[in-house]
C-alpha cells in the first residue's frame, strides 16, 4: 500500500501535467498540410564528448535513481532531475533556459516548439529511436512540425470509462451514459477536472452530432465550442464530482460517491479494487502521449541525445512505462519478460487498434489543426475561459 | 535592538559619551539611524516582497497574453476585467465565494462566542485547559490532512452517513454546504482564540453587576458581553472571512460539482493566462477592502 501510495503521489504530479496535453488523431487527418510559423532552430549535426551533466525536468517516475545511474556509469553523464507537476510549469521551467531536457505531453509540446523552447532532433544520432518505437506514436502533430522531428516517444495511454461493476452491470459500450442527462447514475458520475476535458465532450459530439462537423476533438470553431459546452453544461446536472487529483478520484470511486465516468488505466489498476471495470467506448476517447524534447538552449546536448538514446531502449523505455504505469514507446520491451508481456497487454502497448480511436492531448490553437482555413478554431485560453462557465 | 532601546530610553539630558559602546553612541546621535535599524527589515520585507510583487500582479492584470505560446504581453487593456465583470458563470462563483465566506464567518462566530463564555467564566481551569487544547487542536494538523479527512467523513459510503443512517438521514455529499463546514473547521480558531481571550478579560463584576440589575443570561450577553467582545470579533472575521474568501482546495476536494471558488478559477488561469488570473484576484481584494470600510465604521478596528 504505501508502495502504491508513493506511485500515486508521483502520478498525481505527472497526471497534472498530463492534462493539459494536446492530441492529434493517429496519422488519418492529413496534418502533413499544415505548416506552422515556427523559429528556426539548428539541430545538433554530430555528437561530441559528453559534458558531464545534463538538467531535466520530467513528469514524476520518468527520471528514476535504477535506471538513471546506469546512465551515469555508460555515459559520464551526471542526471540532474527536476519534477514538474503540470505541462504549463514545465513550458515556464524549460523557457528560463537551465534544463536539457523535458518530458513534454501533447499539450505542451506545440507551445514549446512554436515558442522555440525546443529544437529539432537529428533521429541518425539515435539508433535506439528505430523501427521498434510503435507506429501509433511516431509522426505525430505535436512532435513532428514541418516535417521536422521534435520528439522522443517515452508512452501513451488512453482516458478510458471507468465502472463500478457492482451498480453499472452491463459493459457499456457508449460514454451515454456520463453525458446524458437522463443516465441510470445520474448524480453519480466523475469527470475530469481541466479545460482540456472540453475535447472529450467534442469526442463525444464528434460520433452522437456529425452535423456539427466537428473532425478534430482539439479543432473547435466556436459553433462547436458551445455546443462542447452545452454538453458540459449538461453534464454538470449528473456530475457528483469533477477530479484532477488521482487520489481523490480513487477515493470517490471506493466511497462510492461516484461509479462511472473518466479514468486512466493506471488509476483502475491502483483501486486494486475487482469491481473497478475499465472500457474504452465505441466513440473512442482523449488520451495522452509523451516526448523527449531537448531545448533550444541546452548546455549539455551530447548529454542530452545520449540520454534520449539510453532511455529509448526497450529495457529502460519499459521500466518507465512500468514504472509510471502507460504503455511504453518502444514496442520491443514487450517482448523482453514475461511480466513485460503483461504489461504491454494490460496497457495496449501494440494494439494499434485500441489507439485508432484515441485523441492524444493537444493544446487548441487559433489555427484549426484539422486543416480548415475559412474559421479560425479557438485557443486554449477561450477554453479555460469557457471551462469556467462549465461549473458556473 | 538592546542597543537601541537602551540609548532611547536613558535620561534625554546630554552627558560625556562613553567611548566603549560606538554603536550605542552612534544610535543615540542619529534619531534617523535609530529609525532605520529598527524599521529597514520589516519594511523590506512589507514593501518590497509583499507590496511590490502584489502590485505587479494587478499590473498584469491590464496586460494582453500571446494565445499560443501563453506569453505575456506588457500594454494596456480592459478586456480582462470586461470577461471577468460579464461572464454570468464568473458572476456566479464571485457571489458563491462571497457568500460561503460570510457563512463560515457567521458559523464561527456562532460556535465561538458560547464556546468562549463557558471557558472563560464557567469551566473549571482543568476543563478550560482541555477545551483549549481542543480548539488549538486543528491548527497541529496539515492544511490537508484536515480537508481530506472532511472528504472520507462526507464521502458516500463515509462515516457521516453511516452514522446517521439508522435515523433516515443522508448527508450533504459533496456539496458547498460541506465546504463551509470544512471551512469552518479549518479556520474555527482563529475566530475562537481572539474571542476566549477578549471574554477572558471581561470583569467577573460586570456580570454580577448586569445580574443585580435584573438582566437575565441572555440580556447579559447582548448588552454587556457582545459590545465588549466586537472588536475580537471583527479580528477574528477578519481571518475567518479572507482565508475563506482565498481558499479553492477545499473547494477542489469536498465541493462536488458546483462549488467553484475565485480561487478555483484563479488557479486555473494563473499559469496559461496571468493576465485573467490577476484580474480575479482584484475581487476578493476588493471584498476584504469593502469588509474593513464597514468594520472600521463601525470602530472596532480602533479598539482592536
Amino acid at each position: 500500500m504505501r508502495k502504491q501510495l508513493m506511485a500515486l503521489s508521483a502520478m498525481t504530479a505527472a497526471a497534472a501535467l498530463l492534462l493539459a496535453g494536446c492530441a492529434t488523431p493517429t496519422g488519418t487527418d492529413g496534418s502533413g498540410e499544415l505548416v506552422f510559423d515556427v523559429p528556426d532552430v539548428p539541430m545538433l549535426e554530430a555528437l561530441g564528448d559528453a559534458e558531464g551533466s545534463v538538467d531535466i525536468v520530467a513528469w514524476s517516475g520518468f527520471v528514476e535513481p535504477a535506471w538513471a545511474d546506469t546512465f551515469t556509469e555508460e555515459t559520464g553523464c551526471v542526471v540532474n532531475r527536476r519534477v514538474a507537476g503540470t505541462s504549463d510549469e514545465m513550458v515556464q521551467l524549460m523557457r528560463t533556459g537551465d534544463y536539457d531536457l523535458v518530458s513534454a505531453s501533447g499539450d505542451a509540446s506545440l507551445r514549446l516548439i512554436v515558442g522555440g523552447d525546443v529544437a529539432p532532433i537529428n533521429r541518425e544520432l539515435l539508433p535506439n529511436f528505430g523501427d521498434e518505437i510503435v507506429p501509433g506514436m511516431q509522426g505525430q502533430l505535436y512532435d513532428t512540425i514541418n516535417g521536422k522531428v521534435y520528439g522522443v516517444p517515452i508512452g501513451r495511454g488512453a482516458n478510458i470509462l471507468q465502472y463500478n461493476a457492482d451498480v453499472v452491470t452491463e459493459t457499456p459500450t457508449s460514454w451515454d451514459i456520463v453525458w446524458e442527462a437522463d443516465s441510470p447514475y445520474a448524480g453519480q458520475i466523475t469527470a475530469y477536472d481541466a479545460p482540456i476535458y472540453i475535447a472529450d465532450a467534442a469526442v463525444y459530439l464528434m460520433y452522437h452530432q456529425p452535423e456539427l462537423g466537428i473532425t478534430n476533438p482539439y479543432a473547435l470553431d466556436e459553433t462547436q465550442l458551445a455546443a462542447a459546452v452545452d454538453l458540459l453544461k449538461q453534464q454538470n446536472e449528473i456530475v457528483a464530482e469533477y477530479w484532477a487529483d488521482p487520489v481523490a478520484q480513487i477515493t470517490s470511486f471506493l466511497g462510492g460517491t461516484t461509479v462511472a465516468g473518466t479514468s486512466w488505466e493506471i488509476l483502475r489498476k491502483l483501486t486494486a479494487d475487482d469491481r473497478m471495470q475499465g472500457t474504452l467506448p465505441q466513440e473512442g476517447s482523449t488520451g495522452w502521449s509523451d516526448a523527449w524534447m531537448i531545448s533550444s538552449e541546452s548546455d549539455s546536448p551530447n548529454c542530452a541525445y545520449l540520454w534520449m538514446d539510453y532511455t529509448s531502449q526497450a529495457d529502460v523505455n519499459g521500466a518507465i512505462a512500468m514504472n509510471f504505469g502507460m504503455a511504453p514507446a518502444n514496442g520491443a520491451f514487450c517482448e523482453t519478460s514475461d511480466e513485460a508481456a503483461a504489461h504491454c497487454e494490460e496497457f495496449n502497448a501494440l494494439n494499434e487498434e485500441y489507439f485508432e480511436n484515441v485523441w492524444y492531448w493537444t493544446t487548441p490553437i487559433e489555427q484549426c489543426i484539422d486543416g480548415r482555413t475559412e474559421v479560425q478554431c479557438t485557443s486554449f485560453q477561450d477554453w479555460t475561459n469557457a471551462w469556467a462557465t462549465v461549473k458556473g | 535592538m538592546t542597543a537601541i532601546s537602551t540609548s532611547a530610553t536613558t535620561s534625554p539630558a546630554p552627558r560625556p559619551v562613553p567611548t566603549s559602546k560606538p554603536v550605542s553612541t552612534l544610535l543615540y546621535r542619529h534619531r534617523w539611524m535609530r529609525l532605520v535599524g529598527l524599521l529597514s527589515l520589516p519594511l523590506t520585507w512589507l514593501v518590497g516582497l509583499y507590496i511590490v510583487s502584489l502590485a505587479l500582479l494587478l499590473v498584469t492584470a491590464f496586460w494582453y497574453i500571446d494565445s499560443f505560446t501563453s506569453k505575456v504581453i506588457p500594454g494596456f487593456t480592459l478586456d480582462n476585467f470586461i470577461l471577468v465583470f460579464s461572464e454570468p458563470a464568473y458572476i456566479n462563483t464571485s457571489l458563491r465565494t462571497l457568500g460561503i465566506a460570510l457563512s463560515v464567518t457567521l458559523l464561527s462566530a456562532l460556535f465561538a462566542i458560547p464556546l468562549g463564555i463557558f471557558m472563560a467564566k464557567l469551566a473549571s481551569p482543568w476543563v478550560r485547559a482541555v477545551l483549549a487544547v481542543a480548539i488549538t487542536l486543528p491548527l497541529w494538523a496539515g492544511y490537508l490532512v484536515k480537508i481530506l479527512a472532511m472528504r472520507i467523513t462526507f464521502t458516500e459510503e463515509g462515516l457521516f452517513n453511516w452514522l446517521m443512517a439508522p435515523f433516515g438521514i443522508s448527508g450533504p455529499g459533496f456539496s458547498i454546504p460541506t465546504v463551509i463546514l470544512t471551512l469552518t473547521y479549518l479556520w474555527f480558531p482563529y475566530m475562537a482564540l481572539p474571542v476566549y481571550t477578549a471574554i477572558r478579560q471581561i470583569p467577573v463584576n460586570l456580570f454580577d453587576a448586569s445580574a443585580d440589575l435584573g438582566a437575565r443570561g441572555f440580556t447579559t450577553i447582548r448588552t454587556v458581553v457582545l459590545p465588549l467582545l466586537w472588536p475580537a470579533l471583527i479580528a477574528g472575521s477578519v481571518f475567518t472571512f479572507s482565508l475563506s474568501l482565498g481558499d479553492y482546495i477545499v473547494a477542489r476536494f469536498v465541493g462536488g460539482a458546483n462549488a467553484q471558488m475565485i480561487g478555483s478559477i484563479i488557479a486555473s488561469n494563473i499559469n496559461l493566462n496571468p493576465p485573467v488570473a490577476a484580474a480575479f484576484s482584484v475581487i476578493p481584494i476588493a471584498f476584504v477592502v469593502i469588509y474593513l470600510l464597514v468594520t472600521r465604521r463601525t470602530g472596532a478596528l480602533e479598539r482592536m
